[in-house]
């Protein structure tokens, strides 16, 4: 029972990583019908980002500071890379807009292999790794602070989209992207909001992804990216809400999988769920289904 | 059948009788190069590279350009070629002596597993529609690596696979390599190939004059997957060494990449993009760490300002080009049109 809680509260570490890498590729989709892949990859330089603010600077920065730092700097990264390369696709064929997301996943990862080098850099989390006694069970401060953090932008993103203008705007262009415009709504400016706030989240998961396991490198965004991406797929690409459950789920089931299974086969089940889920229910749970029209 | 016949006939011996004449031109070059020693070895196994990508990149083709789906996986089939044939080939290497028949006998293996694993992965699959096909033959790709890796007592695990008789020369990887180019334009070019392009052009319009969708998604892509399975064969025998990371996402791009570049729907297209994007980065050494970073920029490029690749979809055409240099005849049908 107590390896069982332990590993539950594994699993919702992973799973808070998974749901907020999720929450942009579900975005995204939700807004332009893209499968982002470079997303990752914004999750790997959000890694980056911190990285730089933690340890190359001359001055010593606090915790919060740098992980707003890295975000802000993901979410211009975001925006920038719809601009150059998304932008001009929206009315193309869907598959040249995915060949481009897949040409823009490589890329970056290059790119930070040229600019940082191939090789991992450690990264030592940057909060103390002390455990704290919760109900007798011991449970490290960073674990705490990903769950905690996590589900704090989980609540305020929620929030966002469904109180705020701008969250009703983005609603509204999922929806219907010509009625959105006639309603006098700037379609341009909440995709980019869209990115952005994809790419931020992406970053933290990024972040506390690298400090999970104390090492950044270009292709740290690859594993974690193409499972938070079957987590929104889980979840039913294109809900918010969905993707934030998909996550947990992901990330607890693969945690599971690790301590009662096999740690070799882990990869090759999660993968096998992705093509079940497809298979059963392309929608997701709580995706909705949509009819084809000639 | 007898109608077939004539069709196939037509399409073998007539006007493109120079594209043989052609191809055996080059192959003497190419062949006379080698067994002089006029090229060194490096060159010679980097020619059989870029036949191994030639057959790869036309296959993917099959899938991607002429059928118009996305196919993220090709590689992992290219694996389980490479694993079939070199294990009955290590398997067979002392029953038989002759290094072609070796070679026959383990890449019917590899079609066959090849094939199947096609059919298993494309049968659910392809009722999946755009993207969603992507991810499920990326996780493909990735359960196979994953699977490879983990069958230590088969396939060696994550150390690879050692001891592969090279019993690939450079003649029976081009021949090889002409056989399954011919066979996948003979293909296209068949009843099943226009069925197989009425798909991509519009799934409801074709299902609406009796194209039976499913089965000509599935007889496209299990196409793929054999020659897939060939080229893997001809890539195992002549390195003589594999291991489950050589047929990772990476090496599916890469072919994606080159079948795109040279044009979605365009073989031809497919044979120039191969021979450039294999040859050049393995000919600028320097050059060869920026790989990926080319590869990537290229893809972003090209789907920026001209999607529908280098070639579109036009075929390269021989005779035609022999037409225009010479002025042997003029088309009788050029009245005022450019052909």
């Amino acid at each position: 029972m107590e390896l069982f809680i332990n590993q539950l509260i594994n699993g919702l570490n992973t799973g808070s990583i998974y749901a907020l890498v999720a929450i942009g590729y579900t975005m995204v989709y939700g807004i332009i019908r893209l499968i982002n892949f470079a997303h990752g990859e914004i999750m790997m330089f959000g890694s980056y980002f911190a990285f730089i603010f933690a340890y190359m600077m001359p001055f010593e920065l606090p915790f919060v500071a740098i992980i707003v730092i890295a975000m802000v700097f993901a979410a211009l990264m975001g925006m920038l890379i719809e601009r150059i390369a998304y932008k001009k696709l929206r009315t193309a064929p869907r598959i040249s807009a995915l060949i481009t997301a897949i040409g823009m996943s490589l890329f970056l990862q290059n790119l930070a292999q040229l600019i940082f080098g191939a090789t991992p850099k450690v990264m030592h989390p940057l909060v103390s790794t002390e455990p704290v006694v919760i109900l007798g069970y011991n449970i490290s401060l960073l674990t705490l602070l990903t769950i905690g953090l996590s589900i704090f932008f989980m609540v305020v993103l929620t929030l966002f989209v469904r109180k705020t203008k701008p969250g009703k705007a983005m609603r509204a262009v999922s929806q219907d992207k010509e009625a959105a415009i006639l309603m006098g709504i700037n379609v341009n400016k909440i995709i980019s909001l869209t990115f952005a706030i994809g790419s931020a989240l992406g970053a933290l998961g990024g972040i506390f992804y690298a400090m999970a396991y104390s090492n950044v490198e270009p292709t740290l965004g690859v594993m974690p990216g193409l499972k938070a991406f079957i987590a929104a797929v889980f979840g039913g690409i294109g809900n918010i809400t969905g993707a934030m459950i998909g996550g947990y789920l992901i990330g607890i089931i693969e945690t599971m999988v690790k301590a009662y299974i096999s740690s070799k086969w882990v990869d090759a089940i999660v993968f096998g769920l992705l093509i079940v889920i497809l298979l059963f229910k392309p929608s997701g749970l709580l995706g909705k289904n949509v009819k084809e029209k000639v | 059948m007898k109608h077939n016949i004539e069709k196939i006939r037509r399409a073998l011996y007539g006007p493109t009788l120079i594209n043989y004449i052609v191809v055996a031109v080059i192959f003497i070059i190419l062949f006379t190069l080698v067994s002089t020693g006029a090229v060194n070895r490096y060159i010679s196994n980097l020619m059989i590279l870029v036949l191994v990508m030639i057959i790869m990149s036309t296959s993917l083709n099959v899938a991607t350009g002429f059928l118009g789906q996305l196919h993220l996986g090709h590689a992992a089939f290219m694996g389980i070629g490479a694993y079939t044939a070199s294990l009955i080939a290590i398997g067979l290497e002392d029953a038989i002596a002759n290094g072609f028949v070796l070679f026959l006998v383990s890449t019917a293996g590899a079609i066959v597993t090849a094939g199947v694993a096609g059919l298993i992965i494309g049968a659910p699959a392809l009722r999946l529609r755009g993207d969603y096909l992507g991810i499920m033959t990326l996780g493909f790709g990735e359960m196979v690596k994953t699977i490879i890796t983990n069958l230590k007592g088969l396939t060696n695990g994550a150390q690879g696979l050692y001891g592969i008789p090279r019993i690939m020369t450079f003649p029976i990887a081009f021949w090889t390599t002409v056989v399954v180019v011919t066979l996948i334009f003979l293909f296209m070019n068949s009843r099943h190939g226009r069925a197989i392009l009425s798909i991509r052009e519009d799934e409801i319009a074709s299902e609406s004059v009796g194209i039976n969708i499913t089965r000509y998604k599935l007889t496209g892509f299990v196409v793929a997957s054999m020659f897939a399975g060939v080229g893997g064969s001809i890539f195992a025998f002549s390195i003589g060494f594999i291991a489950p990371t050589t047929f990772n996402f990476l090496k599916s791009v890469e072919i994606f990449v080159i079948v795109v570049l040279g044009g979605m729907g365009s073989l031809s297209g497919s044979i120039v993009a191969s021979i450039v994007l294999v040859a050049m980065p393995e000919l600028l050494r320097d050059f060869s760490q920026y790989r990926y970073l080319l590869y990537s920029t290229l893809l972003i490029i090209i789907m920026l300002f001209r999607p529908q690749g280098l070639m579109g979809t036009k075929e390269f055409n021989i005779p035609r080009l022999f037409k225009r240099i010479f002025g042997v005849y003029k088309e009788p049908s050029s009245k005022g049109s450019d052909s």
